[in-house]
């Protein structure tokens, strides 16, 4: 038997430790034993060092004066510049700014909620049939791209779109909803909660079905109302869960729908569409001010980095899981 | 009722058999009905635009000039507007071209993510944890706009389908999902595979893959559906219109209402079918392959999203 490289009974369940040398030189000869698995990872590690830790070492160019034809390499240094135009006032910036935490908040107070009101009206279903039936058609949304969400909409609000169509047919005149300046923040977020409200349901059923059938039936006997039941037993349920949603959510604070937007910018004044997001791709990819741009994106992301970072400190003070311990 | 502790005597018998029901007591009659009338009104809200855009594709001009736009039964089904955009030009170029890069796209991505999750599935061995690390952090880290566009500029990706594969090849998210799947297959099958002789490629493919075909097949439908659905990447970097996917497609006569010529469909001569039709039937192409993988993706959905995601 000499393949075999470590004797049973195994290292780690192996009863009270020898001495914690013998036990290091057996795991480091099963490190090496496994070194081969490392070629497995090379290619995949390769990829994401490429494409996603290369264009993070690119966010040099918020520090200089970047021209396209000359390259990283040559473009003159020039400190903090970038950052001084943005936090100058630069109105352009500042509209985008205020219409992206404006976004998030929405966001926060309106679609956030609505997967778990879902949920709860979903688990309360008693026919597994019916549940499975609305489930799957509710997640499918979620599958599609922001185009074909933005062109549903068209489709179905827009001038020609099927409301429109039918309030004309019955003599009851036209209602401009899509590319009317005043809803647009309401579209964008009715877009957003018909795209994912469904698909965000999955995990606050999965933690529902956790819950301990005991508790409903031993607060019914204690006398609860329907409504208490949902207060005292599920809603403390889905806590651990809501609290770690939130923190994610709020990772992604300076992030509101990007592709949705760009999509249905055009024609529309930029001072109540543009978010940060459109400002850097509108201003840099767009417009070629790339320093500027560039630093806008680098203080957007390490803000995010920041929130998490920090709501999970938060977190851990009132005593709940948080996304990781550290 | 075993579930009561002797210190909490039943006061009261509950009037209703609870037993069946899955969640809370049920409400009072008011509640349901509100319940069910919420749950349908939903259901109708995401349905009732897909029944109408596949009729309005459907519908003959002579009904669409009647009603002035969409509607929501065709009376004379004809598949006229599919043919005009599908016998040659634009939209069936792009509809290969998308299918093109999901297909290689997704291979690859289900490859290198493979591989990738395999080699970090085995705690101790050399080098995973800095590797592992590399790839939790790149979650948290998300590079701007502007320097993944330089990055690929740099490297002559423009115009190039690779631009559309490459970078977003490795889903980190994935990667951990299928790993955490892979640790948790029992260490002594491994270590029987390798009593017998076998090296780590023959236990990736003969012991492990054929244990995960479930988590492989969702991980494989996600990356399918990312790299069909991908319409940034598209727009930023592929500029030649002969070189489109259909999200770009979709998106120029569709969303931005460009005007559908003659000189793109099949038949330069041939009478086109009412606007309305033609932006219904690209919307319904470009659904289509999701609602056609959605019944494999939904069996396994539910499984796939939570392990390793939340343990809640």
């Amino acid at each position: 038997m000499t393949t075999l490289d470590h004797p049973v009974p195994r290292p780690d369940t192996a009863g009270p430790p020898e001495g914690g040398g013998r036990r290091r030189a057996r795991k480091a000869k099963r490190g090496r034993r496994d070194k081969a698995l490392f070629w497995f990872a090379l290619p995949g590690t390769v990829v994401v060092l490429l494409f996603h830790y290369v264009p993070l070492l690119g966010n040099v160019i918020a520090f200089q004066d970047y021209q396209p034809f000359v390259g990283i390499m040559h473009s003159r240094w020039s400190g903090f510049d970038n950052f001084r135009i943005l936090f100058d006032g630069d109105p352009a910036f500042l509209h985008a700014l205020v219409n992206t935490l404006e976004l998030t908040l929405i966001q926060v107070v309106f679609v956030f909620p609505a997967p778990i009101l879902l949920a709860l009206a979903l688990n309360s279903l008693v026919s597994e049939r019916i549940k499975r039936s609305i489930q799957n058609i509710l997640y499918l949304p979620h599958f599609l791209s922001w185009v074909v969400v933005v062109a549903v909409f068209q489709q179905m609000l827009g001038n020609g779109g099927l409301l429109n169509v039918f309030l004309q047919a019955h003599q009851l005149g036209e209602w401009s909803i899509i590319g009317n300046p005043d809803l647009f923040k309401q579209v964008l977020t009715s877009q957003v909660i018909w795209k994912d409200t469904g698909w965000g349901t999955i995990l606050f059923l999965a933690a529902l079905s956790r819950v301990d059938t005991d508790l409903y039936e031993a607060a019914a006997v204690d006398g609860a109302s329907r409504l208490r039941q949902t207060w005292h037993v599920t809603l403390p349920a889905l806590r651990g869960l809501v609290v770690l949603l939130l923190i994610l959510r709020l990772g992604d604070a300076l992030s509101v729908g990007f592709e949705q937007i760009v999509l249905q910018q055009t024609g529309l004044d930029k001072s109540t569409t543009e978010v940060l997001d459109t400002y850097v791709y509108n201003n840099g990819l767009v417009a070629g001010q790339w320093g500027v741009s560039a630093a806008v994106g680098l203080v957007k992301g390490l803000v995010g980095v920041a929130l998490v970072l920090g709501a999970n400190k938060v977190a851990h003070l009132f005593g709940e899981e948080g996304v990781y311990r550290a | 009722m075993t579930t009561l502790s002797p210190a909490h005597p039943v006061r009261r018998k509950p009037r209703r058999a609870y037993s069946s029901i899955p969640g809370e007591t049920p409400g009072s009659a008011p509640w349901r009905a509100l319940k069910s009338l919420i749950l349908l009104a939903c259901v109708l809200l995401v349905a009732i635009p897909f029944l109408a855009v596949l009729a309005t594709s459907l519908a003959g001009a002579a009904q669409i000039n009647e009603t002035g736009g969409y509607v929501l039964w065709p009376d004379h089904p004809t598949f006229e507007a599919y043919r005009a955009i599908l016998g040659g030009g634009l939209v069936s170029r792009a509809m290969l071209v998308s299918v093109g890069i999901t297909v290689v796209g997704t291979a690859l991505s289900l490859a290198a993510s493979i591989s990738l999750a395999y080699g970090l599935s085995r705690p101790g061995s050399w080098g995973h944890r800095p590797v592992l690390l590399l790839l939790v952090l790149s979650l948290l880290f998300v590079p701007g706009v502007i320097p993944s566009y330089l990055l690929v500029k740099e490297l002559g990706l423009i115009d190039s389908y690779w631009s559309l594969i490459l970078p977003t090849m490795i889903n980190a998210f994935n990667v951990i999902v299928l790993r955490s799947f892979f640790t948790s297959l029992p260490a002594e099958l491994i270590d029987a595979a390798r009593i017998d002789g076998a090296g780590e490629w023959r236990i990736l493919t003969r012991v492990v893959l054929p244990l995960s075909k479930a988590s492989v097949a969702v991980i494989g439908l996600f990356y399918a559906v990312s790299y069909w659905n991908a319409f940034f990447n598209a727009m930023v970097y592929i500029n030649d219109s002969a070189k489109w996917p259909m999200q770009l497609v979709l998106r120029t006569y569709v969303v931005n209402n460009a005007a559908i010529s003659q000189g793109q469909t099949a038949d330069p001569g041939a009478v086109l079918p009412p606007t309305v039709s033609l932006q219904a039937a690209i919307l319904v192409l470009s659904i289509l392959p999701i609602v056609v993988i959605y019944p494999f993706l939904q069996r396994h959905m539910g499984k796939g999203v939570m392990i390793g995601a939340v343990k809640g």
